[in-house]
């Protein structure tokens, strides 16, 4: 691993060549790499951008897209609007543009690889992207790895890949999907009309076919901490509960 | 490569000189983990120095706490690119830890090791004279858990991943040995300085 990201991990500029509005908030930018690189699902790359003047701004992203022979991956960022860098994604970014970018990057939040342990996803707001690679990775590559996704979003119009979801909901084997809405009133059954709590991990992780093998839990640091007490209080062991959490 | 239509949030009144390439400043102190945050009460916890696999010392927390006290107030930078400045610390110099056991320079390299099972590499230049410590309060108060309490390690000139969160020991080692994130693509040393973010920078 460590020499697969020292070899790949230059900078180099790729073509935005399609931008795609996911939700109010979040976009998708399809970026089409000048070298590829093999990635696992899980990982981010590091953006940059340069000022006329040489000032430097630099962000991670995590890949929403699953590795594949493609050279285009997909990054969907959420506009902060106190940011520096997002807001320059979704004002002025357009199709033909060039960014810098490095990568893959990201050693240890890494969809686990052959195994038939059900995993078990929680993740809230754009928190769901490394999540959706692995989602996408599990479908694409046809591992009879049961997943279990537990994604919280303040509405049903701010659910990023929502539709995408709903149909690997009823066309993925062992996938079961449940959305948990914040400031509105869920409709499904399946889904919750809360905050994360212990309880719903619970709920979620029983609709595996067995007990999960390890957890991926991407949010920002209050609801990680309330997912991992959550995911240890079902028995996992610490060191199976991989965590992203929000940095500034 | 200028990127087409960037001007960035320059605003002109920041001091440059005490943010490394590529950092942005934050007045918030985010929390970046890999992992569950341990809970580790004073009274269970102990810290333990090492030469190779040979235990030297160790301490309880209120014998540790007896250990002469240093402050610091000190500018931090994270590799995910945020820098915070002025960030007040006070704890134990790790100069103040070897003395106390005995040591002046055992071996040229140290592995922090840390509740959770993680683990970050530093040389012993960039730890003694005065360099690092093991903080154990930030701001006047108790180090919080998100922020590695009850102590973590402190080395305010590295990479904030050097300073490991809920530390309970140091091993001086021969070789400079990868720690957790250097295993996995992150740079030996990580002087922000340098941008040593990654294996090759």
């Amino acid at each position: 691993m460590t020499e697969a990201i020292a070899a790949t991990a230059r900078w180099q500029s790729c073509a935005i060549v399609e931008i795609a509005t996911r939700t109010p908030a979040i976009k998708s930018f399809f970026l089409r790499l000048s070298e590829t690189f093999d990635y696992t699902a899980g990982q981010h790359v590091d953006v940059r951008l340069t000022a006329p003047n040489g000032y430097v701004a630099m962000r991670s992203y995590s890949i929403a897209s699953a590795p594949s022979d493609s050279k285009v991956i997909e990054l969907a960022i959420e506009r902060l609007p106190d940011g520096e860098v997002s807001p320059f994604f979704h004002d002025v970014a357009r199709v033909g543009d060039t960014i810098e970018l490095r990568g893959p990057l990201g050693g240890h939040f890494l969809w686990p690889g052959p195994s038939n342990k059900p995993v078990l996803l929680i993740g809230a707001g754009s928190g769901v992207v490394p999540l959706m690679a692995m989602i996408r990775y599990r479908k694409a590559s046809g591992e009879p790895v049961p997943v279990a996704l537990s994604l919280s979003s303040q509405t049903w119009g701010d659910v990023l890949f929502r539709d995408e979801l709903l149909e690997l909901e009823s066309s993925l084997p062992d996938f079961a999907l449940a959305l948990a809405l914040t400031r509105e009133p869920a409709t499904r059954r399946t889904d919750f009309s809360r905050r994360i709590d212990a309880g719903m991990v619970a709920d979620v992780a029983a609709r595996l076919p067995g007990s999960p093998g390890c957890a991926f839990v991407c949010g920002s640091n209050a609801f990680v901490d309330i997912a991992v007490d959550a995911a240890l209080a079902l028995g996992l062991e610490a060191g199976a509960i991989k965590t992203e959490r929000y940095g500034a | 490569m200028v990127t087409r239509g960037f001007t960035g949030r320059q605003s002109g009144s920041e001091p440059s000189d005490r943010i490394p390439p590529g950092q942005h400043l934050v007045d918030n102190f985010p929390v970046l983990t890999a992992g569950p945050t341990p809970r580790i009460e004073p009274v269970d916890w102990t810290f333990t120095l090492k030469v190779g696999p040979r235990p030297v010392k160790a301490w309880n927390w209120s014998e540790f706490n007896a250990l002469p006290r240093t402050k610091m107030t000190r500018d931090i930078h994270c590799v995910t690119s945020w820098s915070k400045l002025n960030t007040a610390w006070e704890g134990v110099a790790v100069d103040d830890i070897l003395a106390d056991a005995g040591l002046s320079a055992p071996t040229p390299f140290a592995l922090a090791h840390c509740y959770d099972g993680y683990s970050t590499n530093v040389p012993l230049a960039d730890l003694a004279t005065g360099k690092a410590m093991v903080a154990l309060k930030y701001e006047g108060q108790p180090l919080p858990r998100d922020h590695g309490g009850p102590a973590r390690l402190l080395v305010p000139h590295l990479y904030f991943w050097k300073s490991a969160k809920w530390v309970n020991g140091l091993q001086f080692t021969e070789r400079d040995e990868a720690g957790f994130w250097e295993l996995r693509g992150y740079h030996m040393y990580g002087d922000p300085w340098n941008e040593q973010r990654y294996t090759n920078d």
